[in-house]
């Protein structure tokens, strides 16, 4: 099998008119602080409201103000448009807009650009006082040049002098302008974007910024020999555009929830950034707890007095979580916990994307104690599973677990605005008398679940304990009551995998090769497979959402495939690595799971990039196993 | 009945009463002399007193024999991790100012694993009763080394005498900002830790009681030591703080006025210490309270919370 692009792989030398694409995929770099990211948001919104697909993501630097001109501060974001629904940032960059000559080679490091790679550049560089800058700029343009780049010195600062007195603050706006015209976007909804975004602003603001746009529109047009067109399919629908963790907290607000505690951790953070925006006016609040044990100490204790809370961490706040965690699986209290996994072990890297956390997640506490974990694999999903989670919390009296990542937590796509529900959200605490003989842990024995008293209920009164105890909630340490509790704790999970469908299979129902994935790589895998499948492979992928308890059904599908391979973002060791042999490798995180669960001979495709998979670099592996 | 009807009854008749046996449960599983047996009567007989009701109490512990406290109260309880007890109370109180919540932490839960949250449970200053059960040592691992353990104390990980000067719960309490409750008293005067007890409760921020303790299993010479100590207790005397009975002031002569607004001259006795000062040592009653923060937009209906969802969606619209 070959691969090949979709996309257009070198300009066209004179103008010829629009070449048509189905899709492309944009970058804007500079040094923080620029305006890239606020172009290339305010780029996808025009694009998603013209009706193409998007997908972004932003690029972010690791410090909060690193020294400009170097590899560690290039900020800037990625646009993937298409003609249809885009689910992922795709392979290498089409066309990049480049604020200075340095910020390419941070992502050329990260294999982002390919030959053919159309490179704007600012070329107020060639002409600065600095002769080192000169120098370092000419050097740059050559050695593009030399990488098959197609580079276009764009006199941005230039042009943008003869509208603002200082062209740092602006230049984003022309350079939207210059875009719109390239991607042939419609110049009254880039108004109406720039009217939207500057609307706290005043008029002034508003309509320089329109003027740089139509300017830098005006000067693409007169001196680009390009232009290109993503034909659209324009829906009455209305549609949000958002990243993962926005998801995420506009479905806690749907849920109910009213608390939200939570210490900062990149990059989780900004889950409650949003919540706090909103809960004033939506009656809950934010709680910065002291630090992350406090945090869910804090969120377990509102649970337990009724109010099901949520708490946001990453990896390394999961890790000191992990005694509360314990906690609330043995008492049965309902709890929502958020892990926006990054790199690790340890501190790792807290802006790259992994998914590192699934073992820790479903293993990392003492003893047994089983936890329902789930994983969105779109910006919806974040969206929606929230919701669904806080009633699976409540029925079940138990954590619930969203796995997410950087890629979901950055990554912008819109979706179809959701029609808010009453029943989506909690039920106001329940106060009223206790059953006189109900016990507070009293187990059905079919399903496990029992009805939980909230203080305030008269008769329901009992301590809630950490220690092994029995239906009435007394400590016990009887060999029986140990084994019996704990074996209730478990058929809750069982019960609740007997509500779950098996999943939906992307492909054919049987083939040479199954690709499995969970959480955000979906879009990857799934547009792997589809290239693959046009060229002729007898490839399928599933995703699964539920990863404890798993949706059934499983073994079965596997066996209808010649070989099944997870695709991850976590660690496995390369069979040919020196020492490793089929008996000692260590797999990737689901695999080991998957094989433990169905015996079936699981294999697994992974990496700890950091970045998020390329489609590209999936359907080669996927070309290597199907001849 | 019998014609009595409670329209033309001049006092309130209570629905219910709870009687001091209604918040017993049990039969407390502490060595026979520990100091807990006092604390539990004390706040049992508050509970009665005050009339709480057992539906809306709370007592939120951590882990060590002190924190066995909820076991015993026939209240809602919460008997959790080694030194979370306090943010867990946090959460419990956060968004139900209908709850009177109590702490229930040891020197071990509350001065070392837990003093982290036990600062900011300070600053926070929520509406809880803290009772801090100090008997300088831990005695449910069997006897090691408190933070609270005087210097030189003998024990199963120092066998050759404690290192290191002791952290002074009081000391520490006072240095926080937005501290607004400090008392102290001890398990062996009943009269002086039931008032104490009840001031804390009335306090309406984080009242914060550190109550010395008595450990007969580990700590048998240094307990009696305490409780024969006459000379080396001052009674802090104010009419707003703590009012010792006719028996106590007899018990203690050395009286020192002190008023509880001063928190300079409340710091400068904490750091004395050779001398143990029984009573309230400061109280803020304007100290900023975070539960009537948490507690300030609740009771939203679906519709309400659907409004201002959608409202902050309209940014999001395309």
């Amino acid at each position: 099998m070959e691969y090949h692009t979709d996309t257009l792989t070198a300009p066209m030398p004179h103008k010829t008119g629009k070449k048509v694409l189905s899709r492309h995929i944009v970058e804007i770099v500079s040094d923080s602080g620029e305006g890239a990211q606020k172009a290339g948001q305010s780029f996808a919104s025009i694009s998603a409201k013209m009706g193409n697909g998007v997908w972004t993501v932003e690029i972010i630097p690791s410090d909060i103000e690193p020294p400009p001109r170097t590899l560690q501060s290039t900020s800037g974001i990625r646009i993937r448009i298409g003609s249809d629904t885009v689910t992922n940032a795709g392979d290498e960059a089409d066309l990049v807009v480049a604020f200075n000559e340095v910020a390419p080679f941070s992502r050329i490091e990260q294999d982002a650009f390919k030959k053919g790679t159309i490179i704007l550049i600012e070329n107020a560089w060639a002409k600065h006082d600095d002769p080192s800058i000169r120098e370092s700029y000419a050097k740059a343009i050559a050695d593009f040049k030399k990488m098959e780049y197609v580079v276009y010195e764009i006199p941005m600062a230039e042009e943008c002098l003869k509208f603002v007195p200082d062209p740092k603050k602006g230049k984003n706006m022309w350079v939207l302008g210059m875009l719109s015209y390239i991607y042939s976007r419609d110049l009254k909804t880039a108004e109406d974007q720039i009217a939207f975004i500057f609307k706290k602003k005043s008029q002034a603001v508003i309509d320089s910024n329109v003027k740089l746009l139509n300017a830098g529109h005006g000067w693409a047009a007169e001196n680009l020999d390009f232009q290109f067109e993503i034909p659209a399919m324009p829906s009455d629908k209305e549609l949000l555009v958002m990243n993962g963790n926005e998801a995420f907290a506009f479905g806690t607000l749907a849920a109910g929830v009213e608390v939200c505690s939570m210490y900062p951790i990149t990059p989780a953070t900004s889950v409650s950034h949003m919540l706090a925006e909103i809960f004033e006016k939506a009656g809950g609040l934010v709680h910065q707890a002291e630090d992350e044990i406090a945090a869910i100490g804090f969120a377990i204790g509102s649970s337990y007095s009724g109010k099901t809370a949520l708490t946001v961490t990453s990896g390394p706040g999961l890790a000191l979580k992990t005694e509360f965690i314990g906690l609330a699986i043995m008492a049965e209290v309902p709890l929502l916990i958020i892990d926006v996994q990054r790199g690790g072990p340890s501190t790792g890297m807290p802006t790259k994307i992994e998914q590192g956390d699934l073992l820790a997640v479903l293993y990392g506490a003492a003893g047994d104690a089983p936890k329902i974990v789930m994983a969105p694999s779109t910006i919806e999903e974040c969206f929606q599973f929230v919701i669904v989670a806080r009633q699976i919390a409540e029925a079940f009296r138990t954590p619930v677990f969203l796995l997410s990542d950087s890629n979901l937590a950055t990554g912008v796509q819109p979706f179809e605005r959701p029609k808010l529900k009453a029943e989506w959200m909690s039920a106001p605490i329940d106060q009223s008398a206790w059953k006189e003989d109900a016990k507070p842990y009293q187990w059905d024995e079919e399903t496990g679940l029992s009805k939980r008293p909230i203080p305030g209920q008269k008769g329901g009164e009992y301590t809630l304990t950490g220690l092994t105890h029995t239906a009435a909630g007394h400590v016990s340490y009887l060999p029986e009551v140990n084994q019996r509790t704990t074996a209730m704790r478990s058929r809750k999970i069982a019960a609740f995998g007997r509500t779950l469908k098996p999943p939906k299979i992307h492909g054919d129902e049987e083939g040479d090769l199954l690709l499995v994935g969970w959480g955000s790589t979906r879009g990857a895998i799934e547009e792997a497979t589809d290239r693959a499948r046009e060229l002729g492979g007898k490839v399928s992928s599933v995703h699964l959402r539920f990863l404890s308890p798993m949706e059934p059904g499983l073994k079965d599908i596997f066996k209808r495939f010649k070989k099944v391979m997870t695709v991850e973002i976590n660690y496995s060791d390369d069979v040919n690595a020196p020492l490793i042999t089929e008996e000692n490798r260590r797999y990737s995180q689901l695999a080991w799971i998957l094989r433990a669960r169905t015996l079936v001979d699981i294999d697994c495709f992974s990496n700890v990039h950091g970045q998020p998979l390329k489609p590209r670099n999936i359907l080669e592996r996927i070309s290597e196993l199907v001849k | 009945m019998f014609g009595l009807n409670n329209d033309f009854c001049a006092i309130d008749i209570p629905d219910t009463y709870h009687p001091q046996s209604e918040y017993t449960k049990g039969v407390a599983r502490w060595c026979p002399g520990c100091g807990d047996h006092t604390v539990l009567h004390a706040v049992q007989r508050l509970c009665a007193e005050k009339q709480l009701p057992p539906e809306k109490t709370v007592f939120v512990s951590g882990i060590g024999c002190s924190s066995r406290f909820p076991h015993y109260m026939d209240t809602y309880g919460f008997h959790g991790l080694h030194g979370r007890a306090f943010p867990v109370a946090e959460g419990v109180k956060f968004r139900r100012p209908d709850l009177d919540v109590f702490v229930v932490t040891g020197d071990g839960d509350c001065c070392s694993i837990g003093a982290g949250h036990w600062l900011h449970a300070i600053r926070y200053n929520m509406n809880l009763t803290v009772l801090l059960f100090d008997n300088a040592i831990y005695g449910m691992t069997k006897k090691q080394t408190s933070p609270t353990s005087p210097m030189g104390t003998i024990s199963n990980t120092h066998p050759e005498g404690s290192v290191l000067p002791p952290v002074n719960p009081i000391q520490t309490t006072l240095g926080v900002s937005n501290v607004s409750f400090v008392a102290q008293t001890v398990d062996w005067v009943p009269s002086h830790l039931y008032a104490t007890i009840k001031a804390a409760y009335e306090h309406q921020g984080f009242s914060f009681v550190k109550i010395s303790m008595r450990c007969p299993k580990f700590m048998a010479e240094f307990s009696k030591q305490k409780v024969a100590e006459r000379d080396t207790v001052q009674l802090l005397m104010h009419e707003n703080g703590i009012q010792p009975d006719e028996a106590t002031e007899r018990m203690f002569t050395h009286h020192v006025p002190h008023d509880p607004t001063d928190i300079n001259t409340a710091r400068a006795l904490a750091e004395d210490a050779e001398t143990t000062h029984l009573g309230l040592f400061y109280q803020n009653k304007n100290a900023l309270r975070y539960d009537l923060y948490g507690a300030h937009n609740l009771g939203f209906s679906p519709e309400q919370k659907m409004a201002a969802i959608d409202r902050k969606l309209e940014a999001f619209a395309v």
